[in-house]
């Protein structure tokens, strides 16, 4: 252990390293490239429009699942109102995009900044607690939220603060860009407004706050000792959590082009915790297989018939697996898993080769 | 240069510091006393998380117990723990820059400074290593690496040698020793070990039940009686 240690103490002049890139770093940005042009420009010619709208669903849920990360995985704050911050978002951007013509990037930027401000604000009263009561008071938090918004119900073209006019049978939808009314474009523009927040919380999670909230996830007086001001980094992971999934709602609203306050549910945010968690809370590839378990799977089940109800059970099922076998989830487990498959497989047959020579 | 006036900690019915009154000039001052002592909370109260009843604390001239305790750190006050706390996510690199980052520093010099603090404690380990892979004493390192960085003040080790094969507490102790060398910061060391602090530290204070019960030269303080009996209870013992 540690043999590092049997050298003399040097001085503290050593030749400044230069900085080097990570390995691999361009074969990675290439393999990610490819992936992406795929999605954009391949996926929606293969696709049905049903599936097109499901996938659509998944880069919007991949980004509030990307949200919820950083506040699970690299800060250590359990969240179970996320799902109610993301009505937040939706119900700001439909109502600025009925009350007013602004471009729709325009609607979506300020749905995330109010959303941010909201979602930071009711977060400060949980700024002293972690762990289980953080997550119950998130989790009122979002009961409150959805019963507000089941009286007020979601704007539909009508007029005053809520913009609801109660004539829901000849509601107008909720307009799209000009540059994607279609839903094969639709899903491109969602699909290229969540990769720019992926980038958004990746560069904050490679940088300065990220080692800051590595620290604090790990122990606070650490982080303090280390002239890390706590509180700061904590409302600062809540905010671009906040802003993240404001913009979710945003894109969400275009996507479905009505939205009813049935569809945003208390559960849902805890549902959005265990896929989470399932996916990976501790990657940002983690939040991707989260979405298309949130997503997509429904959609397949649907499509085959099977009921959706199946998967509260598999989800559950899933949970404990996870928690029980690999805390880091699924995107971790799996090529990890697959690994020892292949060197398994590899190995009985390098066995079984070297029984038939020495047999025969 | 720290000088501590009747501080006094109290946990509910438990006096843990008891009017303590002392001052560390310079260099490597040892802190010493029992289990139980309060050697942990002195170290809490210069840290900021735990609030003294009573006393005051001053620092190079200044108010320490009026400052938050994210600024203590900012301003040169450094400490290990002792469970150890280097961050195991980040890299080794990024362990050490973590604090200078968040003081008052230039980031022009933060590679230097970083690399120095890592050379220092003599971890040949390659900085981009993670910490979750190095071995105990290799995290150690760590954790005094993030207490020299830049410019510290003040540099608190809590038992920083618990658990470490003499080998390792051997270079450990090498490494303290120049630390107020190499960085003007006062040391203070808190340990069980006798000989690391005897071989580090010119002074060395001792508590017991919360109470200062010597401190002067080292040498002096280990035969004085009043600290022998607080450490081996009676003077059969020691017949």
């Amino acid at each position: 252990m540690a043999t590092e240690l049997a050298s003399p103490v040097r001085p503290a002049s050593p030749p400044p390293a230069p900085p080097r890139l990570e390995q691999g770093f361009f074969v990675r940005a290439a393999i990610i490239s490819v992936l992406l042009l795929f999605v954009v420009i391949g996926l929606p010619q293969l696709l049905s429009i049903y599936y097109i709208d499901a996938m659509t669903q998944v880069a919007v849920y991949a980004v509030v699942a990307l949200g919820l990360g950083v506040l699970v995985g690299r800060v250590g704050l359990v969240s179970l109102g996320q799902a109610a911050i993301l009505a937040i978002g939706a119900w700001v951007a439909a109502r600025l995009l009925f009350a007013t013509s602004l471009p729709f990037e325009f609607v979506i930027l300020i749905s995330g900044i109010i959303t941010m401000v909201l979602g930071t604000l009711v977060s400060l009263p949980a700024m002293r607690m972690r762990g289980l009561f953080l997550a119950l008071i998130t989790l009122m938090l979002a009961g409150a939220i959805t019963v507000v918004l089941a009286s007020l119900n979601f704007p539909n073209g009508g007029n005053g603060f809520s913009g609801y006019n109660g004539a829901s049978l000849h509601a107008p939808q909720i307009r799209r860009p000009g540059i994607a009314t279609t839903d094969p474009a639709y899903f491109r523009y969602a699909v290229i407004v969540g990769v720019l927040m992926f980038l958004l919380v990746l560069a904050h999670v490679r940088t300065r706050p990220g080692r800051a909230w590595a620290a604090i996830r790990q122990s606070e007086p650490a982080a303090q000792a280390a002239g890390i001001n706590t509180t700061l980094y904590k409302l600062w992971a809540f905010a671009l959590a906040s802003f993240v999934t404001g913009v979710a709602g945003a894109v969400l609203a275009g996507a479905v082009r009505y939205l009813y306050s049935i569809d945003f549910q208390t559960q849902d945010s805890i549902k959005l915790l265990a896929v989470v968690l399932m996916g990976g809370a501790y990657s940002v590839w983690g939040a991707i297989v989260a979405a298309l378990l949130l997503q997509l799977l429904p959609a397949i089940l649907n499509n085959a018939g099977v009921s959706p109800d199946w998967l509260v059970i598999l989800f559950g099922i899933g949970v404990l697996q996870v928690l029980t076998t690999a805390p880091t989830g699924i995107v971790d487990q799996l090529p990890r898993d697959l690994g020892r498959l292949y060197r398994l497989v590899t190995s009985r047959g390098r066995r079984a080769t070297a029984d038939e020579r020495s047999t025969s | 240069m720290i000088e501590v006036s009747d501080l006094t900690v109290r946990f509910g019915g438990v006096t843990s510091l008891d009017a303590m009154s002392v001052t560390f000039e310079k260099g490597t001052c040892g802190l010493i006393g029992p289990n139980g002592a309060g050697k942990t909370t002195f170290f809490n109260v210069l840290s900021g998380f735990v609030r003294p009843a009573a006393g005051s604390v001053s620092a190079d001239g200044e108010n320490l117990l009026k400052m938050a305790h994210f600024r203590r750190a900012r301003w040169g006050v450094r400490r290990t723990f002792q469970t150890e706390q280097a961050i195991e996510g980040l890299s080794v690199y990024e362990n050490v820059a973590m604090i200078h980052e968040h003081s008052k520093l230039a980031g022009a010099s933060r590679r230097d400074d970083v690399l120095a603090a890592i050379a220092l404690v003599g971890l040949d380990a390659d900085p981009d290593t993670k910490v979750r892979t190095l071995g105990a004493g290799a995290r150690r390192l760590v954790e005094v690496a993030r207490a020299i960085v830049g410019k510290p003040r003040v540099v608190l080790l809590d038992e920083p040698a618990a658990g470490l094969p003499d080998r390792e507490t051997e270079h450990l102790g090498q490494v303290i020793r120049e630390i107020p060398e190499h960085t003007g910061a006062l040391v203070i060391l808190v340990d069980h070990d006798m000989s690391l602090v005897s071989s580090c530290c010119g002074v060395t204070a001792v508590l017991d039940f919360g109470k200062l019960i010597a401190s002067g030269p080292t040498a002096e303080v280990l035969r004085n009686e009043q600290v022998v009996r607080a450490y081996l209870g009676t003077e059969e013992v020691q017949a």
